[in-house]
């Protein structure tokens, strides 16, 4: 599909365009309601699902906070937040401020459906993707901007559904955000069927930007833009929508017959002899509650693709600018992120090991599940080479991307022993667990996020971040993060299941003396400093919120690329206008010749016409 | 401001962005039903030797709606082609064509549909079943009414193809004899649940489709006038739809009907 | 070169197939399908009713039918056969991946261990 600049049709001529179908557009000032709330332009778009979702980040976070304070302090009421939390939930599910087992329930089942679906994807996919993608490849806006507004909507409504089950009669959904029947369908509350539809709804959302996506970069690349000189990000970008096209309809299906089940009173997901509080349930069973496990995980390991995807592209593009030189290895990283993708879908029942499946299919899972390690590590290795020989520039966005690394190491490495049946048949639903896939999460993508924003920031606002600020946001998050975390691991290896709403009080060593491998003192007081570090996490979260808001009037002014860019998103005004370039760009060499030779400032942007010789670079 | 390649194709790809755009949504559908006929497939395996039920649905009405789909699939590609070749009032003839039959399809189905809600299987406190449509049901009566049959064994309720001559009768039963009944909706058993879905959710698309087909069927005038090109796009992707509403509707009957 | 590449994108290719559609050609086409789908409907009703066969044959019989339906469908009605390879390719993908959903929910229920008190 290679094809020269000349075969395509000069489309637009420098200068405002008219459209046939919008007379009258241009003349009037559109009211707040359009440009603000209903915008089809892809960077209104960007910042809302940007904001939307870091405010879903902050809600799920403090849900963690007041889990965290019942795993360290079983059944003492929250400080400062319980008497909120009774008046909220009422005294059945939080007794004088104090979290109920079935509270805690929903408050997991919560924190990890609200970060997953309405935190990182919106953010590390919808928002980055939807403002920086249609730059960096020269176009216009997105191929299908209403399509684009319908998706945040969609969205939205999701979430709104989403944090209305907390308030119900009964509360929220409290079977995990796994959802396994027959628990999801035997709990007598309606949280879950609201979930179920909350789920159809983002899913839908999700649907709709994947489309968007991929069909922005297969047709509006910019004339001389061709696929290999496309930045690294919007591979990933590219991959993670087929993740999400392909992999997301079978929980949609799903989720629409548990939601059979719930409302309809079927039994796709039910046992035949299923007893519910020792008497026979009244359906007729003939279901199978593997086969949720099967459709959710189809999607649900995918969906841990998508979840890091994003951030290593931010990543990648961050440490090339701040090392001043190419990446290392772009063709490697473009083929491993394919294969990520491509063997992503074929993983899925490492999740279930323990489900009683016989050797054969645990041994092609466990092939699979190694195999897909080799491409991550390619890419991870990519990134770590391209710090060779680099004239590193550290930044604020370069800490965050340095600190991913090393991060994102941990978390991978970590996954293996999980990917490997034999040690999961150990390590399965313990804190080992939840300690593997947040790093990879939390100290992984979420700090290629924080990273990304304040990379991008400049372009959205033509002002910078405050850096110092930005360093102690930096600094602090990365000691909390792995305060939190790190012991996590020692607390699986030695047993702590997950899940427990008394934190493991139960199996104590101190409650059961003479029990063979009750949890010792030592991890039991873990507990404890992993709150506090969580507190402290979240107090190191407030430079950021305010310097996010402080700088957007007040930050350093810049021009517009500060960051001496190569790639075309940089190459526009600040804050780029509705139509993104005023002139068409036509790109003319790769994305990442920084240093090159005989270019003003070092660094030759991908659309610069060659000023005295043509690089060979691809 | 103008989107590139809404109209014109791309050269180095030959494809206009919305074609693009409904393939892969396609591509997502393909999933959405496929997990769906995953469901249905380890429910199947998975039932115990006979209890999957064979012959419950009416394969004459099943075969109409097919052949019903088919000849409206084959309506949509002649309206393209008749906007392809500016023929406008071609191309309304052929998609009032396929609205007419697309409404067909969804009344067989909720004829079909009720015909399930009123055949009611019941169990007898002596241990027999009675099963057959409701014919008379007053609550001031202590009987109802079915037509139907009764048996002795359940599962000979299942699979309907193997029996020969079924007869079937008006039989009152007093109420004081029922220790319970159930029709045949979704909660009946797995089969009729993942029936309902599967076609439901079929049936939804096709209402989705009919909806927009009407949609540009009856207000496409205006785009027709100023950019018939652009409208031809649309009817071509609609009809892209379409076509694989017709190709799930071609794996549903014989799945559901046939086997 | 040039020149001739500036002539070729100045004569603006429009939308749609490169050759002109001939509506009666089409309309004998649609005829076509249409009897190919009615034979398939046919044949997939009787195999259906065949008295010899287990049902694990008649499912495969039935099935390859409704895929040479789909197929015929597909091909002309959607103009799958005269379509670029990027599309067909994505469809490839999701196909393969279908198929592995499908294919590897089924053996993994077939799969367990045996020996034990259940099996």
């Amino acid at each position: 599909m290679e094809t020269t600049v000349e075969q395509f049709p000069p489309f637009r001529e420098a200068g405002p365009q008219h459209g046939h179908d919008d007379h009258g557009h241009e003349h009037h000032e559109p009211s707040f309601w359009s440009k603000y709330i209903f915008s089809t332009d892809h960077k209104v778009i960007g910042i809302q699902y940007g904001f939307t979702a870091l405010c879903f980040m902050l809600f799920g976070f403090f849900l963690m906070l007041l889990m965290r304070w019942q795993i360290a302090h079983p059944g003492l009421p929250v400080p400062l937040f319980g008497p909120l939390l009774e008046k909220i939930v009422g005294p059945v599910m939080a007794p004088n401020g104090a979290i109920s087992p079935d509270l805690y329930n929903s408050f997991g089942a919560m924190h990890g459906t609200i970060m997953v679906f309405l935190g990182v994807v919106p953010l590390a996919f919808a928002a980055f993707g939807n403002y920086v993608v249609p730059l960096m490849i020269g176009a216009p806006d997105m191929a299908f901007p209403r399509v684009n507004m319908a998706s945040y909507h969609a969205f939205f409504l999701g979430g709104v559904v989403m944090l209305t089950s907390f308030f119900i009669p009964g509360g929220a959904a409290q079977a995990g955000w796994t959802s396994y029947s027959p628990l999801a369908t035997t709990i007598p509350t309606d949280g879950q069927a609201f979930w179920l539809v909350g789920m159809i709804l983002l899913i839908t959302s999700s649907l709709l930007g994947a489309v968007n996506f991929i069909a922005t970069i297969i047709q509006l690349r910019a004339p001389g833009m061709t696929w290999m000189r496309m930045p690294w990000f919007v591979w990933t970008q590219f991959v993670t929508a087929f993740l999400l096209l392909l992999a997301f309809p079978p929980l949609e299906a799903a989720g629409l017959l548990q939601l059979m089940d719930n409302v309809a009173h079927t039994s796709f997901f039910l046992p035949t002899g299923l007893a519910v509080g020792g008497q026979l349930a009244n359906v007729s069973g003939g279901g199978s509650p593997l086969l949720w496990q099967h459709l959710f995980w189809f999607l649900g390991h995918p969906e841990v693709y998508v979840l890091i995807l994003p951030g290593m592209g931010i990543v990648a593009e961050i440490i090339a600018n701040n090392t001043r030189k190419p990446l290392w290895g772009y063709k490697s990283l473009v083929y491993a992120v394919l294969a990520v993708g491509f063997l992503s879908f074929i993983v899925w029942a490492h999740h279930m090991y323990l489900t009683g499946m016989g050797q054969k299919i645990a041994t092609f899972f466990q092939a699979t599940t190694m195999i897909i390690s080799i491409p991550s590590v390619i890419i991870l290795t990519c990134l770590f080479l391209s710090l060779w020989g680099g004239s590193i520039r550290i930044n604020t966005p370069m800490l965050f991307a340095l600190g991913w690394l090393p991060m994102f190491g941990i978390g991978g490495l970590t996954g293996l022993p999980l990917g490997l049946a034999a040690a999961d048949l150990y390590l399965h639903d313990t804190y080992y667990v939840i300690a593997h896939f947040h790093y990879v999460v939390a100290p992984g993508t979420i700090f290629a996020l924080f990273a990304g924003i304040y990379f991008w920031f400049p372009k959205m606002t033509g002002r910078k971040m405050n850096e110092f600020w930005g360093r102690v946001h930096f600094w602090c998050s990365f000691v909390f993060m792995n305060l939190v975390f790190m012991p996590m691991f020692a607390q699986g290896i030695k047993g702590m299941l997950r899940r427990m709403s008394d934190g493991g009080v139960n199996y104590s060593a101190a409650r059961v003396p003479g029990a063979i491998d009750a949890l010792p003192g030592s991890v039991m007081e873990m507990n404890s400093w992993i709150f506090a570090a969580a507190v402290a996490l979240g107090i190191a979260q407030i430079p950021f919120i305010i310097n996010l808001f402080w700088s957007i009037k007040h930050g350093e002014k810049v021009g517009d690329n500060p960051w001496e860019a190569t790639t075309i998103d940089w190459q526009t005004p600040t804050p780029p206008p509705h139509g993104n370039f005023e002139v068409e760009p036509r790109i003319v060499r790769g994305p990442y010749e920084y240093s090159a030779p005989g270019h003003d400032g070092g660094f030759a942007p991908q659309s610069e016409p060659a000023a005295t010789t043509r690089n060979a670079h691809h | 401001m103008d989107i590139p390649y809404t109209v014109e194709i791309r050269p180095d790809t030959g494809i206009y962005n919305a074609k693009v755009g409904i393939w892969l949504f396609l591509a997502s559908e393909v999933m959405l039903f496929g997990g769906l006929f995953s469901a249905y497939v380890l429910l199947r395996v998975g039932s115990l030797p006979g209890e999957w039920p064979h012959g419950w649905l009416d394969v004459r009405l099943g075969a109409l709606n097919t052949v019903l789909l088919a000849l409206s699939a084959i309506t949509t590609l002649l309206a393209w082609a008749a906007c392809k070749t500016r023929q406008f009032g071609k191309f309304k003839f052929f998609h009032a064509c396929t609205l007419l039959l697309a409404l067909s399809f969804l009344c067989v189905k909720s004829y079909e549909y009720h015909d399930k809600w009123i055949h009611y299987e019941i169990k007898l406190k002596d241990g027999t079943f009675a099963d057959g449509h409701m014919v008379e049901n007053d609550l001031k009566e202590d009987y109802l009414v079915i037509h139907g049959r009764i048996v002795t064994d359940e599962k000979a309720l299942y699979d309907l193809r193997a029996q020969k001559d079924i007869k079937l009768a008006e039989v009152k039963i007093p109420r004081a004899s029922i220790a319970s009944m159930q029709n045949y909706s979704p909660r009946h058993n797995t089969f009729t649940a993942i029936y309902f879905t599967l076609t439901g959710l079929h049936a939804l698309h096709i209402l989705g489709g009919s909806i927009v087909i009407f949609y540009l069927w009856a207000f496409g005038g205006a785009m027709w006038k100023t950019d018939p090109e652009r409208f031809t796009n649309r009817i071509e992707v609609s009809g892209l739809f379409w076509h694989f509403v017709d190709l799930v509707w071609i794996f549903l009957f014989p799945v559901l009907y046939l086997t | 070169m040039s020149e001739h590449h500036q002539s070729q994108t100045h004569a603006a290719p429009s939308a749609g197939d490169s050759h002109p559609v001939d509506f009666n050609a089409y309309l004998r086409r649609c005829l076509y399908v249409f009897i190919a789908a009615l034979c398939a409907i046919s044949l997939m009703i009787f195999a259906s009713y065949l008295p010899h066969f287990g049902w694990p044959a008649k499912v495969t019989m039935i099935l390859t039918v409704a895929v040479v339906n789909a197929f015929i469908v597909a091909g002309f009605l959607m103009h799958l056969l005269s379509e670029k390879k990027m599309i067909y390719t994505v469809l490839g993908f999701t196909v393969f991946f279908f198929a592995g959903l499908m294919g590897l929910m089924v053996w993994a229920t077939g799969d367990f261990p045996v020996g034990t008190i259940f099996h």
